[in-house]
């Protein structure tokens, strides 16, 4: 019964998640300029990072957490670096 | 998912009510994302994934390893932390370096820096023109 609904839930949300990052993914291809593609990076960072979580949650392993907590980290550099060269032209000045 | 199988079953309706709501949520902001007009729109949209999209899921998850484990499991709340303090200071740097780009091309459809007190863009800004129509005859001045 409860196995059932999670199951239900879980694969719902799985693909509602695979939906957004489509979405994130089609308007960083779309553009039109850079900081819509860098926007869409970062979306999909967290829709990815969302996805890797209710993996975790589907397989009931740990593993998927610290995947998750790394995307999230790794995502924030990525951004934070784009975002200053998109102002300055350099990354580090 | 057969290690969910001796799961409550209000707790795995909360469980899937939770996980359900956050990826609704992710999708809806990843919709607007795609379908908003302008960057200064679509910058707004994909906060709902990272505000309640992924405090929904990590509780969900928070919730569904306790009930497994039967002791209290909240390290996924770091991940919820670290994207809640992170995401205003990305959109923020995001933006500004947006606006600053469009400044820099005289985009008409940004506001213009402040003008200085008393100068010329901004007397004639006062009289309902466009800046940057208005910066055009002043480049074959004195």
């Amino acid at each position: 019964m409860s196995q059932s609904i999670l199951v239900v839930a879980v694969t719902a949300a799985q693909v509602m998640l695979a939906l957004a990052m489509a979405l994130a993914l089609a308007r960083m291809i779309r553009g039109p300029r850079a900081q819509d593609r860098v926007l869409g990076l970062d979306t999909l960072y967290v829709n990815s990072m969302l996805m890797l979580l209710v993996f975790g949650m589907r397989t009931g392993s740990a593993l998927y957490f610290e995947a998750a907590l790394i995307i999230a980290m790794l995502g924030f550099v990525a951004t934070v670096a784009l975002a200053k060269f998109l102002m300055r032209g350099e990354v580090i000045e | 998912m057969s290690h969910a199988a001796d799961l409550p079953p209000g707790v795995a309706v909360v469980v899937a009510f939770f996980v359900v709501l956050g990826a609704g949520l992710t999708l809806v902001g990843s919709f607007g994302f795609y379908r908003l007009r302008s960057f200064y729109d679509r910058i707004h949209a994909p906060t709902l994934g990272t505000s309640w999209g992924t405090a929904a899921i990590v509780m969900a998850s928070m919730i569904l390893f306790s009930a497994l484990q039967s002791r209290l499991v909240v390290h996924e709340i770091l991940i919820g932390i670290f994207v809640t303090v992170t995401t205003p200071v990305t959109l923020m740097l995001l933006g500004r370096a947006a606006l600053y780009r469009d400044r820099a091309e005289r985009n008409p459809d940004v506001p213009a820096m402040d003008p200085p007190k008393g100068s010329l863009v901004a007397s004639r800004e006062d009289d309902g023109e466009p800046a940057a129509a208005v910066a055009q005859p002043d480049v074959s001045g004195p």
